[in-house]
């Protein structure tokens, strides 16, 4: 009862928040109520007892993620007014690949079939959460089952950090660093310059 | 849904939740109440010392912001794949540990690139 109560909560602040991300005039106010969404998505994901995916979900989307796009909206700088802009003519564009979505969700829902034994058959079943807790149970088969797909998964991060790098890094010409290295290399001997001035001769 | 008894341990989580977005809530609606409201375009506009603010608040930024965030989300989700490392290192044992650090070693090569790369500073 409770816990139907909580879901119904978490479940219609994520939706109202999920229209305003949409409505909402100012690109960035949107960008708050979708991390409003996320959270309200990592307590539905505690709800089914995925605490790993929930934390997951702080830590990853929104601290990170919601980051990014507040990043990307200041950086385009999308006013106020152009955003209405288009609201008007791609509405309808919206409104029907909304709508398909909605049918093939409703299909699926609607068509979905367990194959017999198909329960008893997975190679990891997900383990009680009341015995083996969420994250143990992950890292028990991430690092050795799993161990190809984890590596490429480093692999892919290291991609996308050299991308990042390669596509966005760009050194500006004429900045004056400060080399430290440099600073404590630096010997009397370099600077310095003693001159033997003879009286009324000046320096060459 | 789930057991009771894994959920009862978020229950603090979900009233410390409550109570902040009540005080938040109750914050707001106060001065709303209790404030004066007689508002004129004058009074609400923004102040800029006397003339009309000449651009939006919110400046352009730079690309270099983007290019961080994006190296933090990297090494936030390496910390994701770290967590249930940790937890369950006592099971996995030696091959989980050495799995591990070459995950961290192909990663530890991106940020050296990072690092000679001059990604980190800022000019």
């Amino acid at each position: 009862m409770v816990e139907a109560l909580i879901f119904y909560m978490f479940a219609f602040v994520l939706i109202a928040s999920a229209v305003m991300v949409v409505v909402s005039r100012n690109p960035v106010h949107s960008v708050l109520f979708l991390v409003m969404a996320f959270f309200n998505t990592a307590g539905l994901f505690v709800l089914l007892g995925a605490e790993f995916i929930a934390m997951m979900l702080v830590i990853v989307y929104v601290g990170a993620v919601a980051v990014l796009f507040l990043f990307v909206v200041m950086m385009l700088e999308i006013g106020k007014v152009s955003m209405k802009e288009g609201m008007v003519t791609y509405l309808p564009v919206g409104l029907f690949v909304g709508l398909v979505l909605l049918a093939e969700l409703v299909f699926v829902y609607l068509g979905w079939e367990m194959a017999e034994g198909a329960a008893d058959r997975r190679l990891f079943p997900t383990p009680d959460a009341s015995e083996v807790a969420n994250t143990h149970a992950l890292g028990q088969i991430i690092y050795t089952h799993n161990v190809y797909l984890f590596q490429i998964s480093g692999l892919i991060l290291l991609v996308a950090m050299i991308g990042a790098i390669v596509l966005s890094l760009r050194t500006r010409p004429g900045v004056r660093k400060q080399d430290i290295a440099d600073q404590l290399d630096r010997r009397r001997e370099d600077a310095v310059e003693l001159h033997k001035v003879e009286s009324g001769a000046g320096i060459k | 849904m789930m057991d009771h008894a894994f959920l009862q341990d978020y229950l603090p989580i979900l009233i410390f939740l409550m109570i902040a977005g009540g005080m938040a809530v109750l914050a707001v609606l106060a001065s709303w109440l209790v404030g004066r409201q007689n508002p004129d375009p004058e009074k609400i506009s923004s102040y800029e010392c006397g003339f009309e603010p000449f651009a939006e608040t919110q400046g352009k930024f730079d690309v270099r912001f983007y290019l961080v965030a994006i190296l933090f989300i990297i090494f936030d989700l390496e910390i994701a794949f770290l967590f249930p490392w940790a937890v369950s290192l006592g099971y996995t044992g030696a091959f989980g540990f050495w799995s591990m650090v070459v995950f961290l070693g192909i990663l530890t090569v991106g940020f050296i690139y990072e690092w000679k790369k001059g990604a980190l500073e800022w000019e």
